[in-house]
């Protein structure tokens, strides 16, 4: 066991039971509190796959927009702060089942795959994978179609979220 | 390898081999050391912060025409210690109802976020915490956990005006990210990579000031907002006399905010500094040790904070609807067309002499300076005459 | 070193979990943190098969990207439709949203 295996499986039970937390907790507000535990570790694990800038950007738009979105979210839909009554359906015993019948179904799945157990090439040091990202966002022969679309994309949810929230009632657009 | 030019890495081997001489194995060696940079960094960020106190409120104090304090020691440079233990006294008062574990933790998020940037700064060429190459990008990310402490005070406060003054503050610090991030990319484009270490190394013939003033500027702006300084802080004084998302929180929890946006506005001076002042870079003064150059960029910092000081004790406070109309409808704007206008001019005129680049590069902000303050000056010349009347034709014709 | 297969395990797990909340929660928000945590998973899978296979195929750091970019952008908008059912129905309770029920 290597030190970099026993941070691998620290980094592993975090996100795993910070995930568990979060869909079993009572506290809504709660649940979105872990979800960010969950986010971070999950940031790491990028980390600890050199891949440095999708580790910044998770923790950025995951946790600095969508995880602060869900917290607004939770404050603006209720009445009362506390949450009552019960949080989970109640069948919820079968969703468990099914929950493992999934997770040993992909496994099974991937253990026939003959490249399920191999282990990483190195890292070469000098590697600037922030700047070959970049030109394979960028270049017409790499990926430039899907990240203009993703922009398109990104533009109809914004006006979409600010159509489907507006308030003709509240507040004043004097201007 | 000497102690003068090369520090950090002359303790770290004197460590090593004492550490291995005493029989421990090699790998706990070097993660004990790096643990033991880690603790002498934070600590030293930290008293370094109760210096920022004294500095604040000498600099105040002249700003409003009086001395500051000036009892507690030769220039009253003991007062802040005096703070802290009367802030450790304090009782300390968990409001009924709240949430224990969320409201306890807020405090320490938000010294986290600040303590965080710290591991990327370059004091010197070779002392320096990490060196990463998404540098710009770790700041925002860095910030995006402050802004969390500030949603978990004010929910945890149990609250409602802390509530409402955390929503105006958190929507003025993810509104003001992108004008930042925007400005931040423009000394990227100028270095070539994000790293904060390659970005002071482009600044060795012309400072990015010169070459880019107006991203300064934005920069600054931005970099005020993120604070939730004055004239940005609704925080502290809106919610109106109450203290906002830290409503609740006595004692040295709130001296732990309090201490912490003092230490992240000298942060931000000291980004200000790496990223358009040049960093460590002073007329080849640095290349006499590295510890000039940590000297040489603290000075820089201390700059950077007092700028922010001067606008804050200046300035009055905005109204959160102009705040955010200035963001959306002025701001992020400017830093695109600034942005677009730098790449352009920079892949054009990059094979040029330097001079030629510099001067092409200063007069592209100065132009689009011009620029947008005619459009201003047009912009509120026409309010003027709305609100004035003053050209009575138009009046009767839109009445 | 790390295979790869603990990646592929930590992720499947994350999916599985994501699942379980996304059926057996009540409140809408709180089903909207499940799908999160499938996006997620789908992402770590992503990223270690960039990793695990050819570094200089850019292929699958920018999948990650333009999923970091529709996760965002379908969050905001469900969020946004939640807050709205809100302000129409005063609950997200999933089960209370029956109205073309018969």
């Amino acid at each position: 066991m290597t030190a970099m295996q026993i941070f691998f499986l620290i980094v592993g039970l975090v996100i795993l039971g910070s995930a568990l937390m979060v869909v079993t907790t009572h506290n809504l507000i709660h649940a979105a509190l872990w979800l960010i535990v969950t986010l971070f570790g999950v940031a790491v694990l990028y980390a600890i796959l050199n891949a440095s800038f999708l580790a910044v950007v998770q923790v950025v738009v995951y946790i600095g927009a969508i995880a602060i979105l869900f917290i607004f979210a939770v404050m603006l839909t209720r009445k009362e702060i506390r949450d009552h009554g019960p949080q989970l359906n109640s069948g919820w015993w079968l969703n468990v089942i099914i929950a493992l019948l999934t997770f040993g179904g992909l496994l099974w799945m991937l253990q026939s795959w003959n490249g399920f157990s191999k282990t990483a090439a190195d890292f070469p040091s000098s590697y600037d994978a922030v700047g070959q990202l970049g030109k394979a966002l960028i270049s017409p022969d790499a990926f430039v179609l899907p990240f203009e679309v993703a922009s398109v994309l990104l533009l109809a949810a914004l006006v979409g979220a600010v159509y489907i929230a507006f308030n003709p009632h509240s507040g004043d657009f004097r201007k | 390898m000497n102690f003068w030019y090369d520090p950090v890495n002359f303790i770290a081997h004197w460590l090593t081999s004492l550490l291995t001489g005493w029989g421990v194995a090699g790998w706990i060696a070097s993660v004990i050391i790096q643990l033991i940079g880690v603790v002498l960094l934070i600590s030293l960020m930290m008293v370094f912060d109760i210096f920022l106190v004294w500095v604040e409120r000498k600099v105040v104090a002249r700003f409003q025409d009086r001395l500051g304090p000036n009892r507690v020691g030769p220039f009253g440079i003991f007062q802040p210690f005096a703070d802290i233990i009367k802030l450790i006294i304090k009782e300390d008062i968990t409001p009924a109802g709240a949430d224990k574990v969320v409201y306890n933790l807020a405090p320490i998020l938000s010294m986290m976020s600040v303590l965080l940037l710290w591991a990327i700064i370059p004091l010197a060429p070779v002392i320096f915490g990490v060196d990463l190459n998404v540098g710009a990008l770790y700041i925002v990310a860095a910030g995006s956990i402050g802004t969390l402490s500030i949603i978990m005070a004010a929910w945890s406060s149990n609250n409602k005006y802390a509530l409402i003054g955390a929503f105006r503050q958190v929507a003025v610090l993810i509104s003001f990210e992108i004008p930042m991030i925007a400005t931040m990319l423009i000394p990227t484009i100028l270095a070539g990579s994000m790293g904060m270490n390659e970005i002071v190394q482009g600044q060795q013939t012309v400072w990015y000031v010169v070459l880019a003033p107006m991203a300064a500027i934005i920069f600054m702006i931005a970099a005020i907002a993120e604070l939730g300084r004055s004239p940005f802080d609704l925080n502290e004084a809106e919610s109106e006399i109450v203290a906002g998302f830290h409503i609740e929180y006595t004692g040295m929890k709130f001296g732990l905010f309090f201490a912490g946006e003092l230490l992240h506005a000298f942060t931000f001076g000291g980004f200000w500094a790496i990223l358009f002042l040049g960093g460590y870079h002073f007329f080849g003064l640095e290349n006499l040790g590295p510890l000039v150059a940590v000297i040489i960029l603290l000075a820089k910092a201390m700059f950077g904070y007092w700028v922010i000081m001067w606008i804050k004790y200046t300035m009055m406070r905005i109204r959160i609807d102009h705040m955010l109309a200035f963001n959306w409808k002025f701001l992020t704007p400017l830093a695109f067309v600034l942005l677009m206008l730098t790449a352009l001019m920079n892949t054009l005129l990059r094979g040029t002499s330097t001079g030629v680049y510099i001067l092409g590069m200063l007069l592209t902000n100065v132009l689009l300076g011009w620029i947008i303050v005619e459009i201003l000056r047009g912009y509120s010349r026409g309010e003027r005459q709305k609100t004035e009347g003053v050209a009575p034709a138009t009046a009767t014709a839109h009445r | 070193m790390i295979p790869l297969s603990w990646y592929l395990i930590i992720s499947a797990a994350l999916f599985s979990i994501g699942l379980f909340g996304v059926l057996s929660r009540k409140n809408a928000v709180a089903i909207l943190l499940g799908i999160e945590l499938m996006l997620n998973a789908a992402n770590i899978n992503l990223v270690s098969f960039w990793r695990y296979g050819d570094i200089s195929q850019m292929a699958g750091q920018v999948f990650a990207v333009i999923v970091f970019a529709v996760a965002a952008s379908e969050v905001a908008v469900g969020l946004a439709l939640v807050i709205s059912v809100y302000r129409r129905r005063n609950t997200v309770i999933a089960d209370d949203l029956d109205l073309m029920k018969w």
